[in-house]
């Protein structure tokens, strides 16, 4: 097989990935924030629920969690599915196992805010709302800016599970041909195209922790 | 006229023992309250029942004759309607002893934000408004500063102007000077003795026995949750009667 061919594979496996991280955290940022409110909850119900879905998340492995929602529905339901359920599948499993990472995180960030910028807000008439959108919640994400890299750093090798419900990402892909070439050369460039990857979402956001240090939290 | 009165408030935490016991006061416009005592006497939980920062267990909260809370014949605690609360709470500001500026908002930012989102003023006006009383601070050279720029002195100032801004008709302090060094405390013993020159009416918490003196039109003392002596400056820290607090005030002499 031409380089050429292998890299053309490579870089198609890679553009799922990429799009699984994308798709995983625009909606696991954003829902992660609504389980930390049912986390916090005053309601006795919803907190241990959302306490316990947390836990199963974080118990178990999300290669796991990947076959539930891919076989589940058939195994479980004895629904059919086709077989392009598969992306969709990929996807709810990515973005429920990182709403549940993201939402400790966010938990922790949020009660390490003091109680003092809450009641200076509720003196000053801000109602609930705009204080945790305008006082709380930009504190929060400086906060916990570090933490989330991490995740989403964690994420980007994490796309490489796929394979267990066969997306032809870019590892999957590169188990393919590496198995038929009898080669370890597609390891070794899709281990290169992964750290692009890492480096380029990681200097985003150092870029975007920089842009948040022209202020000190006490 | 009374811009505050409080009718035998009580006020426990989920312990049992009481920390606010039965206690009213009145707050005259134009006037200067000074409340003093030993620490835990419940100095603060009344400034905080007084603002709303905690609810209280009994007895009756008045601003300017409208009551913010009540408490009915059995005993039921009543707040006051939201729009109304939202309407009282425009007329009290306080600052805090550790001043909780917004630490992401430069100083103008600060003392504008809550001009533009709850007063809704136009940015031009809330501006002016700022600029105006940083100069009055003097911190017009601080007003792109953030909080973590300034010393504890200059962000209590700038804590003072935030509360200012609203202009409220009727400010507290709690303890405004006791997180600050104490080459710093004059700077802002002097921002609310000019104040007082003004008028404005204030319930200060201090434990500076010769700035209440000086500018307090009535002194509180309070020990144990209990108003234990009260008069003009002249009496109670002069001559005060009371054991406790002759006690408590020989503490301060040096
Ligand atoms: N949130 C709270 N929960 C329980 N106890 C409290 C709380 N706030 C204050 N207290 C208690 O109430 C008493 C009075 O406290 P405080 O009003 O802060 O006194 P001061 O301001 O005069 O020092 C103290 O015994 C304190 O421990
Ligand atoms: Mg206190």
């Amino acid at each position: 097989m031409e380089l050429s061919v292998m890299l053309s594979i490579l870089l198609k496996g890679m553009w799922i990935s990429v799009n699984i991280f994308t798709l995983t955290l625009l909606f696991s940022l954003p829902l992660g924030l609504i389980v930390a409110f049912g986390r916090m909850s005053g309601n006795f119900v919803l907190r241990n629920i959302v306490k316990i879905y947390i836990s199963i998340m974080r118990g178990t492995p999300l290669v796991l969690q990947l076959m539930v929602v891919y076989f589940g529905p058939y195994f479980i339901f004895g629904m059919e599915l086709s077989s392009n359920y598969r992306y969709t599948a990929v996807i709810i499993g990515f973005v429920i196992n990182y709403a549940a990472y993201f939402a400790e995180i966010y938990r922790g960030g949020i009660e390490s805010i003091p109680v003092g910028q809450y009641e200076a807000a509720k003196i000053l008439g801000y109602s609930k709302t705009q204080t945790f959108m305008k006082i709380i919640l930009p504190q929060v994400i400086k906060r916990i800016l570090p933490a989330v890299t991490n995740e989403i750093i964690t994420l980007i090798k994490d796309t490489s599970l796929a394979y267990v419900i066969s997306i032809p990402e870019m590892f999957s892909e590169a188990k393919a041909i590496a198995s038929s070439q009898k080669s370890v050369m597609p390891y070794v460039a899709a281990g290169v195209f992964y750290y692009i990857f890492n480096y380029i979402v990681a200097t985003t956001m150092e870029w975007i922790e920089k842009k948040f240090s022209y202020y000190k939290i006490s | 006229m009374n811009i505050l009165e409080i009718k035998n408030l009580r006020k426990s935490f989920d312990t049992d023992t009481e920390v606010i016991r039965n206690i009213s006061l009145e707050v005259q416009e134009g006037k200067v309250v000074g409340i003093i005592g030993p620490s835990g006497s419940g100095k603060s939980t009344l400034l905080r029942c007084a603002t709303m920062l905690e609810t209280i267990d009994s007895g009756e909260i008045i601003y300017m004759g409208e009551h913010a809370v009540k408490t009915d014949p059995d005993g039921k605690v009543i707040y006051a309607p939201a729009s109304q609360l939202k309407k009282i709470q425009g007329i009290f500001g306080l600052v805090f002893q550790n001043f909780n500026l917004f630490p992401h908002y430069s100083v103008i930012k600060n003392i504008t934000d809550p001009l533009i989102t709850v007063q809704k003023k136009s940015k031009d006006e809330a501006f002016e408004i700022a600029r105006k009383l940083l100069d009055k601070m003097g911190l017009s050279d601080k007003e792109a500063a953030y909080p973590c720029q300034l010393s504890g002195g200059q962000q209590q100032r700038v804590s003072i102007a935030r509360a200012l801004a609203l202009n409220p008709k009727i400010l507290f302090f709690d303890e405004p000077t006791s997180a600050l060094d104490p080459e710093l405390t004059g700077e802002i013993l002097n921002v609310i003795r000019n104040l007082a020159a003004e008028h404005m009416t204030m319930v200060i918490v201090t434990h500076e026995m010769s700035f209440a003196r000086d500018v307090a039109d009535h002194i509180i003392f309070m020990d144990d949750g209990v108003i234990v002596e009260q008069g003009s400056p002249e009496e109670v820290i002069n001559n005060p009667k009371n054991e406790r607090t002759i006690a408590f005030l020989s503490r301060f002499e040096r």
